[in-house]
């Protein structure tokens, strides 16, 4: 049989399969199951959510491998981890642990200043978060099969996301319009591979799947970024930091799946208890901002 | 003729690509009054266990299975889960297809594996014998076929990977993945 384990194709064709779909930060078991009943397509499991991070501050490192490997033992959906920006070893350990997707994530404290990990190394594939199209084309020419908007983790905030959704897909809009001849000077403004650039152009949307990251609390924002054309939702704190998680998941969930049609919207935004308390990013000093991380 | 992709999660969009470029008509089903008017559905892949509940908390089952009385159903890999009688595991399912599935068969994501498949009844229908390019991601084997149902295409240690009951289709691999438009004409002729 030929099995040529790591392709692209394969990398990329997992989150073609995520799409349309949540994926939930879980720290325990009984958050995974939680999470895998309401209908996520993928938790990623992690030993404290962002707004945790955020509040007790410290180094935030890759997880403990015996907690990843009870939560890929718990659910039959896949499982994805974080690693700090450059940390390769980490990211060798989670490929040890078999996890089907490797975040290289700036919610956790970056290992390196200057570089991202070749992604190409690896068989596990990557996603990464990004705050304009320079940006996510860098991390796919690293390696990445799949990118997500950073946002702002751990508060409950979405404007960071709306911002850098609008940014890329917007990026991408006026690319549109570049003609050739202008790419390579596009290119070298934006800091992204020439390839890449012209490959996007000329699909109209990145050559990876794009999800919307950092900050969703509500329905209401899941189908927000839906309907700005992310492919998809991560949601972190917004969920285990609630009131009832079940309850909110599900409704994100649902949210998700009819981001347009706003009857359905109303129905499952109804009665699901408080939202996680959040933090208003406009008050919050720039050095506690985490989106800025990664190069 | 107008084909439906069940819309609920997953790669519905690229199943959309696929027929647009075949010059067929498609419309997305979310809800079950989205299926009047349609001749074939496709079931794409995704997470089966959110394509399962999405579909029941939102009573598209019932509807699901009249449909599927008259009309042709292709599940690709989640798609062929839901289609299935039986999984082994406590999810929402069609049961229209006699075919018994297990899930994650091969593994996770670091066993999805590419292989070139013969599958005669694709050349037949093709006119051309080339191999079909398999694309397999944390893919479902078909354990077993019953009843009526036709095997399509085992990898050679025999598992089985497509199977064919009367107007329902079920591949465990990604047709709508690669460039290669057969399995979706070979469905297409399956639709009344």
């Amino acid at each position: 049989m030929e099995q040529n384990t790591g392709s692209l194709k394969r990398k990329k064709g997992l989150a073609q399969m995520l799409k349309g779909g949540v994926i939930m930060d879980v720290v325990t078991t009984e958050h995974a199951k939680i999470a895998e009943d309401a209908g996520a397509c993928a938790v990623m499991a992690l030993e404290r959510v962002p707004a945790d991070i955020r509040a007790q501050g410290g180094v935030a490192r890759m997880s403990d491998p015996g907690l990843i490997e009870e939560i890929m033992s718990t659910v039959s959906i896949p499982v994805m981890a974080k690693v700090r920006i450059g940390h390769f070893v980490e990211a060798q350990i989670l490929e040890a642990l078999g996890v089907d997707y490797i975040d290289e994530s700036e919610v956790l404290t970056p290992a390196d200043e200057s570089h991202h990990i070749n992604k190409h190394d690896f068989k596990i594939p990557f996603v990464c978060g990004c705050r304009n199209l320079g940006e996510a084309l860098r991390r796919i020419g690293e390696g990445a099969a799949m990118i997500r908007t950073k946002g702002e983790a751990g508060t409950g905030d979405v404007v960071e996301a709306v911002r850098h959704a609008r940014t890329v897909l917007g990026d991408i809009r006026k690319l549109a319009t570049t003609a050739d001849e202008e790419l390579m000077a596009y290119a070298k403004s934006i800091g992204a591979p020439y390839e890449l650039v012209k490959e996007t152009k000329n699909l109209g949307h990145l050559p990876v799947v794009n999800f919307a990251a950092g900050g969703l609390a509500t329905p209401a924002d899941a189908a927000l970024m839906m309907q700005l054309g992310v492919d998809g939702v991560f949601v972190g704190s917004g969920i285990f930091k609630s009131d009832d998680p079940a309850k909110r998941g599900e409704a994100i969930v649902k949210a998700v799946t009819h981001y347009k049609d706003a009857k359905i919207l109303a129905e499952v935004s109804r009665n699901i208890g408080e939202p996680m308390v959040g933090r208003n990013i406009s008050q919050m000093p720039e050095e506690e901002k985490i989106a800025s991380r990664g190069w | 003729m107008k084909i439906g992709i069940l819309a609920l999660q997953g790669d519905f969009a690229e199943h959309r690509i696929m027929l647009k470029n075949l010059g067929v008509e498609t419309a997305e089903v979310r809800l079950p009054e989205q299926l009047k008017g349609l001749d074939g559905l496709i079931i794409p892949g995704g997470e089966s266990t959110t394509i399962g509940k999405l579909a029941a908390a939102f009573n598209l089952i019932k509807p699901l299975r009249k449909f599927g009385q008259r009309h042709a159903i292709w599940g690709t890999c989640a798609g062929a889960i839901f289609l299935s009688k039986d999984v082994s595991h406590k999810q929402p399912l069609l049961k229209l297809m006699d075919i018994k599935v297990a899930r994650n068969a091969f593994g996770r994501q670091l066993d999805s594996f590419e292989i070139y498949l013969d599958i005669s009844n694709l050349n037949r229908a093709a006119g051309k014998d080339d191999p079909y390019h398999a694309i397999f991601i944390r893919a479902p084997i078909i354990k077993s076929v019953s009843g009526d149902t036709k095997i399509l295409a085992s990898i050679p240690d025999g598992r089985i990977v497509a199977a064919q009951q009367g107007h329902f289709l079920a591949t465990s691999f990604h047709p709508e993945l690669t460039n290669d438009s057969r399995f979706h004409e070979y469905f297409l002729s399956l639709v009344d």
